[in-house]
């Protein structure tokens, strides 16, 4: 869906250590999770809707399994990743709120980065033509959007104090297509186009056995 | 077309080729113990392999086979055999299955009556046919017998086991009884436990033998067959294989040879005699008594009762396996759902699972057809694992 597939992927992959076990949530065809697997020999497991996206990340030998986000995480246990990822995603699912409480529960650490609806070419873009915002960062007009859930690096910086959710470390950037991505110091929620946040979940768990079902 | 008359299948360079049964038998001093309490012995297992078992003994492939399945998986037993083995879409040089990279073992369950020790066979003790004194047999007691098989090549894991519908069940009873020896399955087409659904099927296709006056208590072996009743039990089985999208394509309501309705009793529909024809090759090649014993084995199948205490998750709390499951989006049988719960216990305990649901409209049938989705996806997670499990040595 996006124009760049591999938005924030040098930023990821430095960030994870070798050998970890990695959950990445709406994986698509799984490059993210190859790359990791071949350069830093994690433990690829992965959530994607689409057949064709859960082919091929089977043929690639990813464990990924055909499932919604929005309903099919309350199965993994406490802390069973080491990182789950959720890289320009968090904004299409239907219930934000509850996918992060998840991420927090079942991953030691979570990586969520997101297109930041408040880039300055987006807010030009509103304040002198009145349209929604139709840029490289977020390309669909409002009728095909997939993006329901629409948020800025102010906003997610606000609800991780609000909810307790350590922030381990900022990385917010801006890519162009096929370009590398570069790291906005300066006044990150108006330069830059995506929102890069790692966060710590270790302490994060549920007071139920999740593992547990009857199911 | 007229080459093909030159070049027959079996010599298709994607064929095995001619292939023989072979048989293994044991428990000839001791008995194997079975589920229900009892024992059986001498046990014979017919089985078939294909490809060639490599010095280190760790590319080798156990297929299971589904209810009314054998150890013929694939290539032809003849030159002039009209059908290839039941499997052989994805069995051969070249094929996921792959003959020459992977040693694949296909052996016929225990209760079956295509070479394997069943109620057809003789029982030494009497010099008659078991019959019904042949004991009632599980899942489980199917995959204790191919145990055994294992064991006779020398293999101490398989690479996979590998089945769908019967076999899948196999194959997930293998994970969880054996998981030192499986180092991964692909499962397909199959639930964790049977539905009511599947076991109101059965018993109608056991009343059905039931009522057969041929049948005689199981007694018919030096008499007539009960074949009306194992005919009408295979019919009723073929609907539930079937889905309603495929049979509207295939089917329809179309008349077979006629252009007018008859007003009559006789079949005249595509679909009746659809099933005539099923339920008419079926008899002769089937044991109705056999029929019976895998249907209860079938109905009788609840990993979650027989492994987890009833918890699903804790089923599966040991298997070492890595898993390739598949669902088929029309398959009314075994529905998607039903694999859903197996893929979500597996990740609940945090195993490796790959998980695709196929859109096809050929229902429960589907893992046994052509399929490029599927084909491709079997092929590359048996890659993948032969590759992991030679890294992890």
């Amino acid at each position: 869906m996006l124009i760049n597939e591999f938005i924030g992927y040098d930023l990821i992959i430095d960030e994870i250590p070798e050998g970890s076990r990695v959950l990445d949530l709406g994986c698509g065809n799984g490059d993210l999770l190859a790359i990791l697997a071949a350069k830093k020999g994690i433990e690829p497991h992965g959530v994607e809707i689409s057949q064709s996206g859960v082919s091929e990340c089977v043929k690639r030998g990813l464990y990924v399994t055909q499932s919604d986000i929005d309903e099919g995480l309350s199965i993994y246990k406490d802390n069973s990743f080491d990182y789950v990822i959720i890289n320009q995603t968090i904004q299409n699912t239907k219930y934000p709120e509850t996918v992060m409480k998840e991420i927090m529960r079942i991953g030691k650490h979570a990586i969520i980065s997101f297109p930041n609806f408040v880039f300055v070419q987006i807010r030009l873009q509103m304040m002198f033509k009145g349209v929604m915002p139709d840029t490289r960062v977020l390309p669909f007009a409002w009728y095909e959007s997939p993006n329901i859930h629409l948020v800025s690096i102010r906003d997610f910086t606000r609800y991780c104090g609000m909810r307790g959710y350590p922030i381990k470390k900022i990385l917010h950037f801006r890519q162009g297509a096929g370009e590398e991505p570069v790291v906005v110091k300066f006044m990150p929620n108006l330069f830059a186009e995506y929102g890069f946040f790692v966060l710590d979940g270790l302490k994060f768990s549920s007071n139920i056995n999740a593992g547990r079902m009857d199911g | 077309m007229e080459k093909k008359q030159d070049n027959p299948p079996y010599l298709a360079p994607d064929s095995v080729g001619l292939v023989n049964t072979e048989y293994f038998t044991f428990a000839e001093d001791e008995p194997m113990p079975l589920a229900c309490g009892k024992t059986l012995g001498p046990i014979t297992l017919a089985y078939e392999t294909y490809g060639r078992l490599n010095d280190e003994k760790d590319n080798a492939i156990l297929l299971l086979h589904a209810l009314s399945g054998s150890a013929h998986a694939a290539g032809y037993h003849s030159p002039e055999d009209p059908y290839p083995g039941w499997w052989d879409a994805f069995v051969g040089p070249g094929k996921p299955f792959d003959t020459d990279k992977y040693f694949i073992i296909c052996s016929n369950v225990i209760g079956s009556c295509v070479g394997s020790t069943g109620p057809a066979s003789i029982n030494p003790q009497t010099e008659a046919p078991y019959a019904l004194s042949f004991p009632v047999i599980t899942i489980g007691d199917m995959v204790e017998a191919q145990r055994h098989l294992i064991d006779h090549f020398g293999i101490d894991k398989l690479l996979a086991v590998s089945g769908g519908s019967m076999g899948g069940m196999q194959a997930l009873d293998w994970c969880i009884r054996y998981p030192e020896k499986v180092h991964s399955s692909v499962i397909l087409a199959v639930s964790h436990s049977q539905s009511a659904l599947g076991i109101a099927f059965n018993e109608v296709a056991r009343q059905a033998i039931f009522q057969d006056s041929n049948w005689n208590n199981g007694d018919y072996y030096d008499e007539q067959i009960p074949d009306q009743g194992l005919a009408l039990a295979r019919m009723i089985g073929h609907i539930t294989y079937l889905s309603e999208e495929k049979m509207c394509e295939k089917f329809g309501r179309r008349l077979q040879n006629k252009e007018m309705l008859s007003y009559g009793f006789d079949s005249e529909f595509q679909i009746e005699s659809y099933l005539h024809h099923q339920g008419i090759k079926f008899v002769n090649r089937f044991d109705a008594n056999s029929y019976l014993y895998l249907t209860k084995a079938l109905d009788y199948f609840d990993i979650r009762m027989d492994h987890g205490d009833g918890y699903l998750a804790a089923a599966f709390e040991n298997v070492k396996s890595d898993f390739l499951m598949i669902s088929f989006s029309s398959d009314w049988l075994y529905p998607p759902t039903g694999m859903r719960d197996i893929v979500n216990a597996l990740r609940a305990n945090g195993k490796k699972v790959g998980y695709l649901d196929i859109e096809t409209d050929d229902g429960h049938d589907a893992f046994l057809l052509p399929n490029t989705t599927l084909a491709g996806t079997i092929e590359n997670f048996l890659r993948q694992e032969h590759r992991k499990l030679n890294a992890d040595k």
